[in-house]
């Protein structure tokens, strides 16, 4: 076992873990933050999107003690209190979410996009978000979502 | 995943010595990109990890106009994609950067990781290849520098000693030259079903004639391949429609493909012949205006 400190949504945690836990693992089942999704394991579906210093990786193909020092936002840390985070609401109010699997892996590839670009153009998404599948919404609900975060700020 | 040992390498020297000490035993883990993967699906189950992602000395990138572009091994593909000096020096790389995997990969994995994997389907290696790369091998009994050409040995098979880091890329000053990647997937994040490459540098007194070219195909044989008779119809003469299509021709036969869920064979040589084709054009239409 390895000792493992890093920043959850901003707040330190501290554990022993076994090396071979991904960041997903440690995230869904040693913290129990279930939002963090295991789809394919592969890094093709992006269920498993979170952010580490700001952008956006696949943390079922991260080792969780890579990430060890730095700071982790996941889908938990987006909403204060009863407010949701203006890229949740943005999702809701275009229909984009439809069974929810997908959509942590979403708006978190989102989130680092509109850091990153605050006021993306259809194809800046389409680009950012093409390594996260959907299997219900057909992702033009999603794409007017993100569009719309963006001409708001 | 199988249980491993952890081991963070301090530096260069450390990682080397690991790697004599546990040999075939032990895996470098860089980004994991690639190879976590593989060891979740435990096709490959080391017994110890030696995690060199902290060596922080290995994440550069340099231009100088008569040395070329360094970049080394930790790097990480979107690090690549976004430089400033890349894009403007380098346009084709960071242009083929946009085409791998999906951002969340790129951010995460590096280019010394993604050549050492050596998937023949790699855009990267492919891209390297035509750029004219070498690689700097880093072991305990000191560097050696070799040419992409021969450090891909075979499927996920490469010329690494098992004690060996690979530490850096060099592309040499592409003077006159420019080139074009040009990929074919079924969805935007797939590895190629067939993609090429081709670096193009024309005669100095003559926009129209071809003074060198390299022309790589990728995913289409254990490594990434150059069309060596490709490229020596082209090379030193006049830039036609006809000897274009020739080249794309016996480019298409110097492939090695197999047919798979993605194609036949017949379809893949097929895609290669539209393939070189349309990459030589764009190349040496980017070549003369430069």
């Amino acid at each position: 076992m390895e000792n493992l400190r890093l920043i959850i949504n901003g707040e330190e945690v501290e554990a022993l873990i076994d090396p071979a836990t991904t960041l997903q693992q440690f995230l869904h089942n040693t913290l129990g933050m279930t939002g963090t999704k295991e789809g394919c394991g592969a890094g093709l579906c992006g269920c498993c999107t979170v952010m580490v210093d700001g952008k956006a990786v696949k943390s079922c193909l991260i080792l969780a003690l890579q990430v060890g020092g730095k700071s982790v936002q996941t889908i938990e840390g987006l909403a204060h209190e009863d407010v949701l985070d203006p890229v949740q609401s943005a999702f809701i109010e275009n229909g984009a979410i439809q069974c929810g699997f997908c959509s942590p892996g979403m708006i978190m590839a989102s989130k680092a996009l509109l850091k990153e670009n605050p006021h993306p153009v259809e194809n800046d998404v389409r680009h950012a978000l093409s390594g996260n599948l959907c299997r219900c919404t057909g992702y033009h609900k999603i794409v007017k979502a993100v569009l719309s975060v963006g001409e708001r700020q | 995943m199988n249980h491993f040992e952890y081991l963070p390498a301090k530096s260069v020297n450390d990682a080397c010595d690991m790697l004599s000490n546990y040999g075939e035993e032990a895996k470098v883990l860089a980004g994991g990109q690639s190879l976590v993967p593989l060891m979740k699906q435990g096709l490959v189950r080391p017994s110890h990890i030696i995690d060199i992602r902290g060596l922080s000395d290995l994440d550069y990138i340099r231009y100088d106009k008569k040395d070329g572009l360094r970049i080394g091994a930790l790097t990480t593909h979107r690090a690549v994609e976004t430089s400033k000096a890349i894009k403007e020096n380098c346009a084709m790389l960071a242009e083929m950067e946009r085409t791998l995997a999906s951002v969340a990969v790129r951010n995460w994995g590096t280019v010394g990781g993604s050549l050492t994997h050596a998937d023949p389907a790699s855009d990267l290696a492919t891209t390297l290849m035509a750029l004219g790369a070498e690689v700097t091998l880093t072991g305990s009994r000191g560097e050696r520098v070799v040419n992409l050409n021969d450090f891909f040995v075979d499927y996920f098979e490469t010329a690494l000693h098992s004690d060996e880091l690979l530490t850096a890329i060099h592309i040499p000053n592409s003077g006159r030259g420019n080139g074009f990647y040009y990929k074919f997937a079924h969805r935007a994040t797939d590895l190629a079903v067939v993609s090429v490459a081709v670096y193009l540098v024309p005669a100095p007194d003559d926009q129209n004639r071809c003074q060198d070219i390299r022309i790589v195909m990728g995913s289409v044989g254990p490594t990434s391949l150059r069309s060596r008779r490709g490229e020596e119809l082209l090379k030193g003469q006049e830039i036609t429609d006809t000897l274009i299509e020739e080249a794309a021709r016996v480019s298409a036969e110097d492939a090695q493909p197999t047919t798979d869920i993605n194609g036949s064979e017949e379809y893949k040589r097929e895609l290669v012949q539209v393939l070189v084709t349309r990459s030589i054009k764009k190349a040496a239409t980017r070549a003369s205006t430069r």
